[in-house]
């Protein structure tokens, strides 16, 4: 196009120079890309806060044995305190399935080719879910150690569960999410005997993302360690 | 992939700030270097997420922040570029992130 008279237009600023500025207006935003969610987030916190739910948020890469621990949990508070669930998952409705078998009810979000649950749709499975006051509110994060740690639900804090199997070095690998949560639950702690898992080192990376993360070592399986996390749960409610 | 979800929330901010105008030609956003986004991600997702609405073949100016922190132990500004990195003066991992967290649309040119 002519950079002289402007004419022809195109995807060129128009009159070149300084004179630009009067066809091609700049206009300030200046806003938080996750400013919707945030919101959402905050009125979800504000819901649950009025009715003393505790919220968790649990987060991991698939198989870390969330669901596992879920059902686990339910087990072990059953006539204390009642327990809901959210389920995110991008496909199927197995992991709600498995927790109502386990005796709470549960909603499953399927996110499709979403890789992580965000304030809205757990807005709106809240609403669905209607969990009781002094509840506790457990919510699975769809399987994955980068994207969830970015979106706030409104829960009380995020619980990031790391499995033996995975490798010592994962808080090193995704220090964002190891720097969101507030707890690391190291999993599968049975299988400790047959892996060469350095459970120290495993801890020293998670403090260095992290200084202040809480570790809390288990089996969803068979049970051992099992304690320190319900105590840590009582305490927080 | 969450940047293809953050660009839905860029095109959201967008199309609510270039309300009353033709075409949006260029996008400015502040990505900081500890706010776990991709800015080769954003910049795919971008031509994507933009087609077929006032931003269709604008352009994607991407300002990066640097990570900066708080040493608690020497009280002390430092230069964060990794989560993991200790404190260049006395190797504490004890530092408060002050900046680089950065996700926002900054402005955008419009005609
Ligand atoms: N040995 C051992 N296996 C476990 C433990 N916890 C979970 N598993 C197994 O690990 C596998 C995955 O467990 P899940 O509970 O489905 O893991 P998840 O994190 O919910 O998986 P996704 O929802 O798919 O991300 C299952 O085969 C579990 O039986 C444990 O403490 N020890
Ligand atoms: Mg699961
Ligand atoms: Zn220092």
């Amino acid at each position: 196009m002519c950079t002289v008279c402007g004419c022809g237009g195109g995807k060129y600023e128009k009159f070149g120079g300084s004179r630009s500025r009067e066809a091609n207006r700049l206009v300030k935003v200046e806003q938080d890309i996750l400013a919707k969610n945030d919101a959402h987030a905050e009125r979800n916190r504000a819901w649950l806060k009025a009715r003393n739910i505790l919220a968790l948020n649990l987060v991991s890469s698939p198989g870390s044995g969330k669901t596992t621990l879920l059902a686990k949990t339910i087990e072990e508070i059953r006539g204390r305190k009642s327990v809901s669930v959210i389920e995110g998952d991008q496909q199927t409705s197995f992991d709600a399935d498995r927790i109502r078998q386990a005796g709470a009810p549960a909603i499953q979000i399927n996110t499709g080719k979403g890789c992580h649950l965000d304030a809205k749709m757990v807005g709106d499975a809240m609403m669905k879910l209607d969990p009781g006051e002094n509840s506790l509110l457990l919510i699975e994060n769809v399987g994955n150690l980068v994207c969830p740690a970015s979106f706030d639900l409104g829960e009380a804090c995020k619980v990031a569960i790391l499995s033996v199997t995975e490798g010592e070095d994962k808080p090193m690998k995704y220090p964002d999410m190891f720097h969101a949560a507030k707890v690391m639950v190291l999993n599968k702690i049975d299988l400790l005997p047959h892996l060469d898992f350095e459970v120290e080192k495993c801890i020293d990376y998670a403090r260095r993302v992290n200084p202040e993360i809480l570790v809390i070592q288990l089996s969803a399986r068979t049970g051992e360690g099992l304690q320190g996390w319900m105590d840590w749960m009582e305490g927080m409610i | 992939m969450h940047e293809m979800s953050l660009m839905q929330s860029v095109l959201e901010i967008v199309e609510e700030a270039s309300r009353g105008f033709t075409k949006v030609k260029k996008v400015f956003l502040e990505i900081g270097a500890l706010s776990g986004v991709d800015p080769q991600a954003m910049d795919f997702c971008f031509d994507v997420v933009m087609r077929d609405t006032l931003a269709e073949g604008a352009t994607l100016e991407i300002i990066r922040k640097p990570g900066e922190g708080w040493c608690m132990q020497c009280s002390k500004r430092v230069d964060v570029s990794e989560r993991y990195d200790p404190c260049p003066w006395c190797g504490s991992y004890q530092i408060q992130v002050t900046g680089g967290e950065e996700m926002r649309v900054k402005e955008i040119e419009v005609e």
